[in-house]
């Protein structure tokens, strides 16, 4: 039976979020910015038509956006997982295999599901649409690969209605728009790799499927013999059910104001830690070391550039946040030099294991590790229950002058009593 | 009940052992507790006879609730659904995925804002209904930039 394998995926999702709760900014150019409203991550379609590009720094743009009335967010993250949560939810009746493959996409296994796979695609499309406001794509095909690429068609090309199925087309037609896409679409293929392939004249996607690929083997790794065959159709790729446990967990951001005080600098450190760790333990899994770096304003050219970055190794595995935050201010102390003004701190756990998997050491001490664990899961009931930081390290300090800015953030409209929206009986 | 959150992630599975939580000693250390409960033995003692007849409690949620992915709520603001018992400040539920139908109290947005009325098919087209004499019908035109964004389900309102 012939794989059919769906990608859905939102279009502009941020963007799309924001105007549901401000229909009135439909048909208008939106913008949403990444923390600290440093760059642009999300565009509706009528800012892309303006020329704005993903990742933009803002302050470049502000002259063309006062100039074209383009309304800019900051990043309303809770938001987003909301919606994104129940995109995904609704997603789920559609087909019992799905795969969540990011905020805004997911896989889900249509094979041997007995309709017209073009017209429950547009089912899905018109139930999410209805149901939360958010307009999605879909992509069918018989393999992950070429369904990223049938999505991408979709998003494109307007004749498709949203739904492009390339199990539909025969042979030629299908080899005929794989022609006309350029290389890079091609999922896995990053930047840096696509002029190397132009260089040995593989230019568009129908190019990469016909070389063979012993070909690509020398000149490249092994995982593009996996793309080319999921190009020709063969599904090397299965979809993952259950989200992976993470191998790293990172918890990093952009100051709102740069500061070159170390107690500021710590202060951003003990709460990124406490957030890494949350993850950790929600994951169920221990790390054995943590890595820290901080870094100037690489933009502010004329200002001396420092960044540095260290690995500090904890003695036993752990998941408890104070563990973690000792050890980070630890190699916070280390690299950082007073006289920058920095933009960036942030951590990264590593050396994760699960936490069932934990070894046996000559130095355990078993009540200690008791009264951590108790500690760590009242702090996150707590904090589950009565909202994320009500429980905290005094060293996140009880003034974060050096939080985020979030300057224009929309109201936390599912989130929040205080911010529901605000409907007019007048 | 949360602190066996990270060994059950299932949300039906957790409210089970909520449930035994309570049945549990109380002058237990927590980690006692949570071994107790992992065991799923009850300290010893007499069985209370209520074990048999644990339920989950009633939850508003589950009540006012029919559709979670497609409801919403929003805060009313002014007075011109008074008659239908939706004051200011009123706390309405709404679900995006019913039909609108003929009397149902909708959202909808007109011009980019969102109000609450009552809507209405007459002979002449869509009409939104307030529920107070000092609020005229609106005759939804084609200069309108209009469309039903949910139907309110419940009114939420504080004695």
């Amino acid at each position: 039976m012939q794989r059919a394998i769906a990608l859905v995926d939102c279009n502009n999702f941020y963007v799309s979020c924001e105007r549901v709760f401000q229909p009135g900014l439909e048909g208008k150019p939106v913008v949403v910015l990444s923390n600290n409203d440093g760059c642009v991550v999300s565009r509706s379609q009528e800012a892309k038509d303006l020329g704005l590009k993903m990742a933009a720094p803002w302050y470049q743009m502000k002259g063309l956006a006062r100039r074209h009335g383009i309304v800019a967010f900051s990043s309303n993250y809770s938001l987003y997982a909301d919606f994104s949560n129940r995109v995904m939810s609704l997603l789920s009746r559609f087909s019992p295999n799905q795969e969540v493959y990011s905020i805004d996409e997911s896989f889900l296994d249509l094979t041997g599901i007995p309709v017209d796979h073009t017209a429950y695609a547009q089912q899905m499309r018109e139930t999410i649409r209805r149901c939360v406001g958010i307009p999605v794509c879909v992509g069918i095909a018989p393999s992950k690969t070429l369904a990223k690429l049938a999505n991408h068609v979709a998003k494109k090309n307007s004749r498709f209605s949203g739904v492009c199925d390339f199990n539909g087309m025969n042979a030629v037609e299908l080899d005929t728009l794989l022609a006309s896409i350029e290389v890079g679409e091609v999922w896995g293929i990053g930047r840096h790799t696509a002029p190397r392939l132009q260089e040995i004249g593989i230019r568009s996607v129908l190019d990469l499927k016909r070389t063979p690929a012993k070909r690509l083997g020398a000149r490249f790794s092994v995982v593009f013999e996996r793309i080319v065959e999921e190009l020709n159709g063969g599904a090397c790729l299965e979809l993952d059910d259950v989200a992976p446990a993470k191998q790293q967990i990172t918890c990093s951001r952009s100051f709102g104001t740069l500061t070159s005080s170390l107690p500021d600098l710590e202060q951003a450190l003990v709460a990124y830690t406490t957030r890494a760790a949350e993850k950790l333990r929600q994951q169920h899994s221990m790390a054995g070391g943590i890595h820290v770096y901080i870094r100037t304003n690489p933009h502010k050219e004329d200002e001396p550039q420092y960044q540095q970055n260290i690995l500090t190794p904890l003695v036993e595995p752990t998941d408890d946040t104070r563990s973690f935050c000792r050890a980070a201010l630890h190699g916070l102390r280390q690299i950082y030099r007073s006289g920058h003004a920095y933009q960036k701190v942030g951590v990264t756990l590593t050396h994760i294991i699960p936490a069932a998997n934990r070894p046996n050491t000559l130095f355990d001490d078993v009540a200690t590790r008791q009264r951590s664990h108790a500690l760590m899961t009242a702090l996150d009931r707590v904090n589950r229950r009565m909202g994320s930081g009500t429980l905290k390290l005094l060293g996140e300090g009880t003034h974060q002058s050096w939080a985020m800015r979030k300057g224009n953030r929309s109201q936390r409209y599912t989130t929040e009593w205080s911010e529901l929206a605000v409907c007019r009986s007048s | 009940m949360a602190n066996l959150n990270s060994n059950f992630p299932n949300p039906a599975r957790r409210a089970n052992h909520s449930a035994l939580l309570s049945l549990t000693h109380p002058n237990k250390s927590m980690f006692e507790r949570q071994r107790a409960l992992l065991r799923k033995a009850v300290p010893a003692g007499f069985p209370s006879p209520a074990d048999d007849y644990v339920e989950r409690r009633l939850s508003l949620d589950e009540h006012l609730i029919q559709h979670r992915e497609s409801t919403f709520f929003m805060r009313v603001a002014g007075h011109s659904m008074r008659d239908l018992g939706i004051f200011d400040g009123d706390l309405l539920v709404v679900d995006r995925s019913v039909p609108a139908t003929h009397g149902c109290v909708v959202v909808a947005v007109i011009d980019g804002e969102f109000t609450v009325k009552q809507l209405l098919y007459t002979a002449q087209g869509k009409v939104l209904r307030a529920a107070h004499p000092d609020y005229p019908d609106i005759a939804i035109t084609a200069e309108h930039d209009f469309s039903i964004w949910g139907v309110v389900q419940w009114n939420v309102h504080k004695v």
